[in-house]
């Protein structure tokens, strides 16, 4: 074990802000992180132990402990459990002879829940060993857990064919499925890599701004900044060095299209990277993913070779002197907040995963406290189209306040789930004619995920733009079967308690809060002031760090301004006040303990 | 007009915040005057004779009888009030909802460095005695609380301001130096 931790040490310079990837290396080599892997890894790094531990402790894919010869983790998604999971769950524990969270006796494997993985059109979905199987059933469970009795390697698992596109391909070998429904400017496969390169060497660093300013696009990750801005604003501070980062990060729930892009258009991706370092004046690019998408590690990585043999990336690029710009890539381990710009920073630095205060801003002081520029994987792919048709061409798409198109990620309850490129502008009514849902089955549309809204059919003319519905993409459609307190707001409310960093108060305690009050109301024990609380409540969220906190009482305080009759119709009607306190379930365990029978 | 009527009790407290009452000092001598004390360890009165006004509650619930307690509290006062810490916020026994029920009895009765004597290696489960909740309960998650007194214990000051403001009826006065943190 010394060797090959020392081997994994060397192969990133003895360098501690690479603390990320030996961690991820040695999780991968050993299964776990040992106590004396931590020793080691803090000696040889000059560290404390203690902030080894404390990077260990905040990702979900580290252990402490051995998670098994296969370490398999089922997505407990709201798409997951309504496509089946619980079947699935509950086939892998009878197989394994496990309950989640253990590991078998022998070693063999180990079984854990995890948040979404970015497979919403294709759940239910699990990642056994990096390797990522999709559409499970009881029977494929079955099928995949003799093969780990055998001892078959992950690869070698797979039976059925494999996924469309670059899934198949010799250096994915996936199951994973691109389901590319409509096909717009960024998602054109017609895309030559290389053209917008040759474009910007022309132009000076300030016209390639000017343009994308030009186009009025706004960042495609959410909080929709305009881009040209951004890029002004970094362009314009004068420091040694500068970055940019791609932030493939895609943790919100019922979001993967920035997964199709990495598998279909990856080079479009650093040539926008590629561009945005041109613009701002930066010369390193840190494509940060999911650790989710390991499994596109060496094809991506293979890519990135390739385009610096054709000097795409590295030095003097496309022959013009002095423009140089290398990209690596930066894996995450398992933590939706890291996709919060200056979260990611510090994760990539090899620390905790936890947002800073702002400002200052990334563009101001980000990664090495150097002027950064973080954006999404679509707004750098739709830059380069920018960049090749003009700024004019990109605002002839959509509206006027939000330009171009936009990458939908589409799942739930219609035929056709998967990734749409439409307009802005498009409405709720005409994505789900799109999509195979039949209107007067759909309950509601969850826009935007979690930390978006959940709107009813007297909303379903609202349209997708930053001037009434902004979204970062995601889309989860439920039939009318759908018990949407029970199987979504409480699913998305143990998500963001599950994923909160927990630096700020509010965050860490006020969405456990209501969650006890939203069970309390499930179990009949709620009243109506308890609807009137969590209203009230939720807003306290606002005062938090990140936007992780500010939207985390979302879930909840949407369904109660859009549902409330599904509250209501919960609540006790004779009483104004019940704690839900429950006397015999709360002396059981004790009596248990002490072999008593309760006699309350 | 008849005086009010005060009722008291310590559940999983530690006796501090009635100490606390009694650092009214020579005002406990006005208090009689003001109210009449019911159920209450000041006076050793153990059971409800009658309905009362307030009732102060110290410490959470940590057993089946602190529940009780504090329901038959309920059903007879008028106003309940969380008085400290340990009955806002489950306080110091509260460090304890970490651990397994189970694994704080071994602990106390079997395992731990200071047990002595135990050779027959059992964990008291007599009828008699109370049963261990869960977990320590802060009162208000319980029965409804309709006011908190802050403080490990709340000064004695708070408890005297509290208790005139309820009984007049006038606003309580509540300066920076009350409500700020450090
Ligand atoms: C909790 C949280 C998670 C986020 N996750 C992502 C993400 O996965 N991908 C992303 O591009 N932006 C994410 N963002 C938004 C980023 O902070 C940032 O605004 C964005 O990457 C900027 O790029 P853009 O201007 O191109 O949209 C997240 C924000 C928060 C608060
Ligand atoms: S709001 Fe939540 S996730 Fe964001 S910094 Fe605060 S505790 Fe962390
Ligand atoms: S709040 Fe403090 S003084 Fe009052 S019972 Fe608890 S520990 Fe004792």
């Amino acid at each position: 074990m010394k060797n090959t931790i020392t081997k994994t040490i060397a192969k990133y310079h003895k360098d501690k802000t690479r603390l990320m990837d030996i961690l991820i290396d040695t999780q991968e080599e050993l299964g776990y992180i040992p106590k004396e892997a931590i020793s080691q890894i803090a000696e040889d790094l000059h560290m404390s132990e203690v902030d080894v531990e404390q990077t260990i402790s905040f990702y979900h894919f580290f252990s402490f402990q051995p998670t098994g010869k296969y370490s398999i983790y089922l997505n407990n998604s709201v798409v997951a459990v309504m496509m089946g999971r619980k079947e699935v769950a509950s086939t892998f524990e009878q197989e394994l002879g496990i309950k989640f969270g253990q590991v078998t006796a022998d070693g063999l494997a180990g079984l854990f829940e995890t948040s979404c993985i970015g497979m919403n059109d294709q759940e239910p979905a699990a990642i056994i060993n990096n390797m990522v199987f999709t559409r499970l059933t009881p029977f494929r469970v079955k099928e995949i857990v003799r093969d780990i009795k055998e001892g078959k390697p992950v690869v070698d698992m797979f039976r059925a064919s494999f996924g469309d596109g670059k899934n198949a391909s010799e250096l994915i070998r996936s199951v994973v499925s691109n389901n590319i429904r409509k096909i717009g400017p960024v998602l054109d496969p017609f895309y030559k890599p290389g053209e917008a390169i040759k474009k910007i060497i022309k132009m000076k660093p300030e016209e390639v701004i000017e343009e994308i300013k030009r186009s009025s696009i706004r960042g495609r990750g959410g909080a929709g900044f305009p881009t040209g801005l951004k890029w002004e604003f970094c362009r314009k501070i004068e420091a040694d060095k500068k970055y940019i980062f791609c932030n493939a990060d895609e943790g919100e729930p019922g979001t993967f299209k920035d997964r199709v892009i990495l598998t279909e258009l990856p080079r479009l991706i650093m040539e926008g990277m590629v561009v945005a370092g041109y613009a701002v004046g930066a010369t390193e690019g840190i494509l940060y993913i999911r650790f989710e998408y390991k499994y596109l590690e060496r094809y991506l990585e293979n890519i990135l070779q390739k385009a610096r043999e054709k000097n795409y990336l590295g030095k003097d690029i496309g022959g013009k002197k002095g423009f140089n710009f290398d990209i690596r890539i930066q894996f995450g381990a398992g933590a939706y907040v890291c996709g919060e710009e200056s979260a990611l920073i510090e994760s990539a630095e090899g620390k905790r995963g936890e947002p800073r205060d702002r400002p200052p801003f990334p563009v101001r002081r980000g990664y090495f406290d150097m002027p950064t520029v973080v954006n999404n994987v679509e707004t750098l792919c739709s830059a380069v189209k920018v960049i090749l048709n003009g700024g004019e061409w990109y605002k002839s798409f959509g509206t006027t306040e939000s330009t171009g198109t936009k990458l939908l990620s589409i799942s739930g309850d219609c035929r056709f789930p998967g990734v749409y490129e439409v307009d802005w502008g498009f409405s709720i009514n005409d994505m789900l004619e799109m999509v195979g849902a039949v209107n007067s089955e759909v309950q509601a549309v969850q826009v935007g995920g979690p930390s978006g809204a959940l709107i009813g059919p007297n909303e379903f003319n609202r349209i997708l733009g930053y001037e009434d519905l902004a979204t970062g993409g995601s889309l989860i459609i439920f039939g009318k079967h759908r018990d949407l307190l029970t199987d979504v707001v409480l699913n998305f409310t143990e998500f963001f308690i599950e994923e909160s960093c927990g630096s700020c108060s509010t965050c860490r305690i006020v969405p456990t809060i209501l969650m006890k009050k939203l069970k309390k109301i499930l179990n009949a024990r709620g009243v109506a002031q308890d609807i009137e609380d969590m209203t009230e409540w939720g807003k306290i969220l606002r005062a938090s760090r990140c936007g992780l906190g500010q939207t985390a009482a979302n879930p909840i305080l949407s369904s109660i301004k859009n549902f409330r009759h599904l509250y209501e119709e919960k609540v006790q009607k004779n009483k104004t006040f019940d704690s839900g306190f429950d006397l015999n379930a709360a002396v059981l365990e004790s009596c248990e303990a002490t072999n008593r029978i309760p006699n309350i | 007009m008849s005086k009010p009527i005060v009722a008291t009790t310590s559940l999983a407290g530690c006796f501090g915040c009635h100490m606390s009452v009694l650092d009214i000092d020579d005002r406990i001598l006005e208090l009689i005057e003001l109210v009449e004390f019911n159920k209450s360890p000041i006076n050793d009165i153990k059971k409800f004779t009658k309905k009362c006004d307030i009732g102060l509650i110290e410490g959470g619930c940590a057993n089946s009888e602190n529940v009780h307690v504090l329901k038959d509290f309920r059903e007879h006062c008028k106003i309940l009030i969380s008085l400290g810490e340990c009955a806002i916020m489950g306080g110091l026994p509260a460090m304890r909802n970490g651990i397994p029920v189970r694994e704080c009895l071994e602990e106390a009765y079997l395992n731990g460095l200071t047990v002595a004597g135990n050779t027959g290696k059992i964990i008291p489960n007599d009828p008699e005695l109370p049963m261990l909740l869960d977990k320590v309960y802060p009162c208000h998650e319980v029965v409804k609380i309709d006011y908190f007194l802050p403080g490990c214990p709340p000064r004695a000051d708070l408890i005297w301001d509290a208790l005139v403001a309820l009984i007049t009826g006038d606003e309580m006065k509540l300066p920076y130096e009350v409500i700020k943190f450090d």
